[in-house]
């Protein structure tokens, strides 16, 4: 199989103040894998995160998508004397390209969020309607005067088949909030799908779940990476579940990456072992 | 209910509205202080409804509603003014610089356009600020067009601080309510297109509407926009209402009225911004006259504490009273329709054998 890169971060440095949340940062994901990224509290994995969804410009480094340049960032003005991290001149003069969320999940990067972020007033159905917005062609007086028919059709029974997919359709009309946890996940990663991602970033699928909860997201996973052709790269804690579906995993330790292999490489090397203090070896 | 049969019903609701309206103009004295409540109930509804999209659906809080009722009054004012009196309106700028008049829908139009150009300019650099910094900048601004406005040395266009009058208004009180009736109709409509459901995405939660593919400055400006274009609008009708305008109208004090109106009908919900506004206006113009009175008798006891300005005491107090009790304000964000009344009532008559319904949710 050739290997179609998706994703590629490259010498990414996030330095906050003097703190450094994530130092020189180097992977790399593939078409149709799924990859995790795990580490302990504080590692900086949420920081990568919300580096390459666009939440934060990174310090210095850049992100690349389908091998096209989407972030890239060099120490400027107070951070020039701050910067303590690597390859500081790597970028230097070259322009910043620092694009806002929006546009990073219009070029088709979904993400979900590690305390779940739903539309607290907005029914389930609306939740999922919200994400086909960005696939609009309507501007905003077709919209109003009701002129985007076919599209507003198309949006609702996309949504619905997603519902179906997902299976939500028995509570489509409750408060997303009334959902029991599970269930909320879910639908955050179906609402993360209505937007028609290549590539799927899950922070913490499984935070709060109980093990049975977690072994149906495992298949739950598995599923959504056949039926919708999707790369996916998460975070996650839960040992059972990383091991069982990851094809690669990444290990971050303060900020830097400190192992990175298939699931059986990354078990057995000690300097995981060391990071998480025995925590993960009596998986 | 069928989709065609709400249509129906509420076309049919609209032409009865609009019947009653035109009975009692033929029966009721053109002085009745009904007429006066249901004509400014009517153009405070569209500015609250205004405001509503803006603090209710986008989650924006702005208090900038008097400075762009202003622009609308004034560029309203300013462009339907007879040629022939402008002479006696503009005495102390030779008539002032603009001669020539729109008829009156177009100017009514270029008012809420105007209001939106400010907007948009205003919004560049004050849609970033958030919360009750947004809430204090466009107030600041608000203050800002109305002191600018009474500038002297823009005399030839807006008068200085004197009056404007002589422009055209109306005598029916259909006029405001078909006017208003439309504009809240299209606010209505854009709250229900998509554009709408990404207005209430970004108010419930920003970082993930942002997540999910909108552009945050685009929408927000674009409700500040459409907001303010209606605010302006609602200027205008103002103005007819009115007869006269002056700068000095509209303090902060009048965003307020607007923002208590939206607030007590509940923030979220058109139809309780319509109910409340035409609650309050009753409230503070009429129903509460009485208190006024010095000397009012129930028999032969003299009603105490009485005195000019005592409804105002007891209109706080009932509006505290309404906060208190009705948290969520009248409608909290339900809507007043037909399928929730018919529901209601079909739920009333089956007894409490079938649990179906209730209010329906927009």
């Amino acid at each position: 199989m050739s290997k179609e890169n998706v994703l590629k971060v490259e010498n990414v440095t996030m330095q906050f103040g003097g703190v450094i949340a994530v130092d020189n940062m180097n992977l790399e994901v593939d078409k149709g894998e799924i990859v995790s990224l795990i580490g302990p509290n504080g590692a900086g994995k949420t920081t990568a995160f919300n580096v390459i969804t666009g939440v934060y410009a990174p310090t210095n480094g850049a992100v690349y998508y389908k091998g096209n340049k989407i972030i890239q960032n060099y120490p400027q003005g107070k951070m020039k004397k701050l910067y303590r991290g690597e390859n500081p001149m790597t970028y230097t003069g070259q322009h910043a390209i620092a694009p806002t969320p929006d546009k990073i999940t219009r070029l088709g990067i979904a993400r979900t969020f590690q305390n779940i972020r739903l539309f607290k007033s907005q029914t389930v159905f609306e939740n999922i309607l919200i994400a086909k917005h960005m696939l609009r062609t309507s501007n905003i007086f077709t919209a109003t005067f009701k002129l985007n028919g076919k599209e507003e059709a198309r949006m609702r029974r996309e949504s619905e088949e997603l519902l179906h997919l997902m299976e939500l359709d028995d509570v489509r009309d409750e408060p997303a909030t009334s959902l029991p946890y599970g269930k909320q996940r879910h639908l955050e990663i179906a609402r993360a799908l209505a937007t028609k991602p290549e590539l799927l970033l899950l922070d913490e699928p499984a935070a709060g779940m109980n093990p049975q909860e977690t072994l149906e997201l495992t298949r739950f996973i598995g599923r959504i990476r056949d039926d919708f052709g999707l790369t996916i790269f998460m975070i996650e804690h839960h040992m059972d579940l990383v091991m069982e579906i990851s094809d690669r995993i990444y290990v971050l330790d303060f900020g830097k990456p400190i192992a990175e292999g298939t699931p059986e490489e990354v078990r057995n090397n000690p300097r995981v072992i060391e990071a998480y203090l025995g925590g993960a070896q009596d998986e | 209910m069928s989709t065609k049969k709400k249509t129906a019903w509420n076309a049919g609701l609209i032409a009865a509205l609009l019947i009653l309206l035109f009975l009692l103009e033929q029966v009721l004295p053109s002085s009745s202080m009904l007429f006066t409540v249901l004509k400014k109930g009517a153009i405070y509804a569209l500015v609250a409804v205004s405001m509503n999209l803006l603090n209710g659906f986008t989650g924006l809080f702005s208090l900038g509603q008097a400075g762009f009722m202003l622009l609308g009054a004034y560029t309203y004012a300013i462009f339907t003014i007879p040629v022939e009196s402008r002479n006696s309106v503009y005495q102390y700028f030779d008539g002032g610089i603009i001669q020539f008049t729109l008829p009156v829908p177009v100017a009514l139009i270029a008012g809420g356009i105007v209001a939106a150009v400010f907007a948009y300019l205003i919004g560049l650099p004050v849609l970033r600020l958030k919360s009750d910094y947004l809430a204090i900048a466009t107030l600041g601004f608000a203050e800002i067009i109305r002191a600018v406005f009474q500038w002297d040395k823009l005399g030839p266009i807006t008068n200085g601080s004197n009056l404007l009058r002589n422009f055209p208004s109306f005598r029916s009180v259909i006029f405001p309510f078909v006017a208003a009736g439309i504009c809240i109709a299209l606010i209505v409509m854009l709250i229900n297109s998509t554009y709408g459901r990404a207005f209430k995405a970004i108010r419930d939660d920003e970082i993930a509407a942002e997540a999910m593919g909108i552009n945050l400055a685009h929408h927000k400006r674009l409700a500040f926009v459409i907001s303010s274009f209606f605010a302006g609008i609602s200027g205008g009708l103002l103005a007819m209402y009115q007869t006269t305008i002056q700068a000095s109208m509209f303090k902060s004090a009048m965003t307020y009225e607007i923002l208590l109106i939206v607030v007590i009908g509940g923030i979220g919900s058109v139809t309780g911004s319509c109910i409340s506004s035409f609650l309050f206006i009753a409230c503070s113009e009429w129903w509460l006259r009485f208190l006024d009175n010095e000397n009012l008798y129930i028999g032969g006891f003299h009603v105490p504490l009485l005195r000019p300005g005592f409804r105002k005491v007891v209109f706080a107090v009932v509006i505290m009273a309404v906060v208190l009790f009705y948290r969520q304000g009248i409608m909290g964000t339900r809507e007043f329709s037909v399928e929730g009344i018919s529901n209601f009532f079909k739920k009333k008559l089956s007894g409490k054998k079938e649990k179906k319904g209730g209010s329906s949710r927009e």
